[in-house]
């Protein structure tokens, strides 16, 4: 009993791991399971390599799958461009507006999916765009809530920049330019980097909002939304344990050299 | 850049002309201000925070813009010239170290920006020179603060800018890392003879490093000496109480004595006490309303009725309100007849033991040793502000 209370914080502590890791454990067991003479699709049956061999086996998944790597990348790089330039002209520049600027660029992050897909879907109706929905609105759409994040992310690591190592660099003979490209991306790097893996993240997954702006363009979250009205395909769950797999080893690695810079064992 | 590359050896002169430095909400940080620092010179710009030291110190690396004036390096008008142009080096109050390069590549910054090949030379010989050749392959953050201060002053020092400015340079370091570090900069100094201007608020920094003080007060400069000339002849009573303590008595002129090496007496409270004409920075006319000023270690004491070694300037009826002991000498503070209190420093030479408060005493001090300033400045000014 002196056991548990000594280390209750230890055990709270792990319990909520399991809580939020179990469904991830679950995805993983379900990829190896064979489903090809199951009549109940989440019921683990038998073990197979089965799955993982041939992924693409479900008709249009790995289509789906490629759609949404294609919209993520893209999405991606327009906002993390856009977003790194706006953070920088809120935290360096003082100009009109600017107080409003900050309000306009949180608000879509605090406004529920749903209404900002059907506004967006409202508003490609409206100048025309509603028989051509599909890939490019499903971009515009996902550079837009991007955006919002990358700029707080970036902002943020921004604001924590001692502006003296700027001057510091110009003291030291470096040009504006040489003062960028030395000290200043390379400090907001992480930042930058950090807003693209979550701008990347956001769009691979979203649902509603692509839902509502695809026509007859299918990501891979429309697939599995559809998917799942007949018995999602195990295949899903490969796709779901490698996605889980990549972001562990880039959190992980990013980690790792981090510690290391820190302990300045790299150059 | 080919600035850097043609300086002369050895550096030239530093000139500020009606330097003047206005933001745009209309707060003037510095007036008009006129300087000349001589190269090879260790100057100090003293003041309390916000006289406008640091500005002048920013818009010399040209980190500010300059509103009025000009600065000029010998003879080449540096005044809008942009910061990396210039053949200054700044070492920053915070330090400003790149957390992301190591401490070689910190020190080697700015010759790798001057396009210089062969760094590695150079880094190791200044490394050397300031102790930190151990930190060379370490990251800003491992190192502790005088380490720190050393990198930085390592990353400026290996350029041989004409100026070295130093803005605060030992603020972030505790006391006795400061006075090292004070006997070490200006070793630094005398070893490599660069012009330092060195940014303080701390008057026995100042007074410790400089071969030249400035000492700056809302903008403008005070006083303009040698820490001694500074010290021992003060011109106004902020440079009185920023510089050291003072004792300062309201006087009036009664009469002027001899020429320019003359005495000019002054009745303080009814006792009539002369003072050199040097030393008087008043209109020395018969009536001229002045205070009286005396350092603190340069007022002697005596139980009421012992002989005091002074000529002149002797008081009696003076009570002795506190004495603290501080080991190499006693502080007295002593109640005037008049009313005010002043103060006396006593070297503890075991010639007499502590006097009790409540002892009369008469006071006294050699008059070479006192100076008359206008009455119409703040007798507090430059109190509690260093």
């Amino acid at each position: 009993m002196s056991f548990v209370r000594r280390n209750l914080v230890l055990l709270l502590g792990l319990l909520v791991l399991v809580y939020m890791y179990i469904p991830n454990v679950i995805v993983a067991l379900m990829s190896f399971n064979d489903s090809s003479h199951a009549r109940n699709l989440y019921r683990f049956q038998s073990f197979t390599w089965d799955n993982w061999l041939h992924p693409c086996r479900p008709d249009g998944m790995c289509a789906a799958v490629g759609k949404s790597v294609e919209i993520g990348l893209l999405a991606t790089l327009v906002a993390t461009v856009l977003g790194t330039l706006a953070a920088f002209a809120l935290v360096r520049h003082r100009f009109h507006g600017r107080g409003s600027m900050n309000i306009v660029l949180f608000l879509p992050m605090a406004s529920p999916e749903i209404v900002m897909g059907s506004s967006l879907l409202a508003l490609f109706v409206a100048t025309g765009f509603g028989g051509r929905l599909g890939f490019w609105t499903i971009l515009i759409a996902h550079v837009m809530f991007c955006l919002s994040f990358v700029v707080i992310t970036v902002r943020s690591r921004l604001a924590g920049l001692d502006a003296n190592l700027e001057q510091a660099a110009m003291d030291l003979y470096a040009t504006e330019f040489q003062t960028f490209w030395r000290v200043t991306f390379p400090l907001v790097f992480p930042g930058i980097l950090g807003a693209a893996l979550l701008a990347f993240s956001l769009s691979f997954d979203d649902f509603i909002i692509t839902n509502l702006n695809a026509g007859q363009t299918v990501t891979f979250p429309m697939f599995v939304w559809g998917a799942a009205q007949r018995g999602v395909p195990m295949q899903v769950n490969v796709v779901g344990t490698v996605m889980f797999l990549i972001a562990i080893a880039v959190v992980v690695s990013g980690e790792v050299l981090s510690r290391r810079r820190a302990k300045g064992l790299v150059a | 850049m080919s600035s850097v590359a043609d300086a002369p050896a050895g550096g030239r002169d530093l000139c500020l002309t009606g330097l003047r430095k206005e933001y745009p909400n209309g707060f003037v940080a510095v007036q008009s201000l006129d300087l000349e620092i001589p190269r090879g010179s260790f100057f100090a710009l003293l003041g309390p925070s916000g006289c406008g030291k640091t500005t002048t110190l920013r818009m010399v690396a040209g980190l500010e813009t300059v509103t009025a004036g000009s600065i000029t390096i010998g003879d080449q008008d540096i005044t809008h010239e942009k910061p990396y142009r210039r053949p200054v080096n700044t070492v920053f109050q915070n330090y400003a170290l790149f957390p992301h390069l190591s401490i070689s590549e910190n020190v080697a910054f700015g010759m790798r920006r001057r396009g210089v090949k062969d760094v590695k030379g150079p880094v190791a010989d200044i490394l050397e020179l300031t102790e930190l050749t151990e930190q060379a392959n370490k990251r800003p953050a491992q190192l502790s603060g005088g380490q720190q201060q050393r990198v930085a002053l390592a990353r400026a020092l290996i350029n041989r800018p004409e100026v070295l400015l130093l803005d605060e340079p030992l603020g972030a370091l505790d006391l006795k890392l400061r006075r090292a570090m004070q006997l070490e900069l200006k070793r630094i100094q005398t070893e490599v003879g660069l012009t330092f201007v060195h940014v303080t608020h701390d008057q026995e920094e100042a007074m410790t490093m400089a071969d030249t003080i400035a000492v700056m007060n809302a903008g403008v400069i005070e006083q303009l000496g040698s820490p001694t000339e500074l010290y021992e002849n003060p011109a106004t009573t902020f440079v009185a109480n920023f510089l050291g303590q003072s004792n300062l008595i309201g006087g009036s002129v009664v009469g002027v004595e001899g020429g320019a090496d003359g005495q000019v007496k002054v009745d303080m409270e009814g006792t009539v006490v002369s003072i050199p004409v040097e030393r008087a920075h008043t209109a020395n006319t018969v009536g001229t309303k002045g205070w009286v000023g005396v350092r603190p270690e340069k007022v002697l004491i005596a139980p009421a009725g012992e002989p005091i070694d002074a000529p002149g300037n002797h008081m009696t009826g003076a009570v002795i309100v506190d004495s603290s002991f501080i080991g190499v000498s006693t502080q007295y503070v002593v109640r005037m007849p008049w009313g005010r209190e002043m103060l006396a420093f006593e070297q503890n030479t075991g010639a007499r033991g502590v006097l009790a408060p409540g002892t009369k005493v008469d006071v006294s001090w050699r008059p070479e040793f006192a100076f008359l300033l206008d009455s119409s400045q703040d007798i507090d000014a430059g109190l509690g502000e260093a």
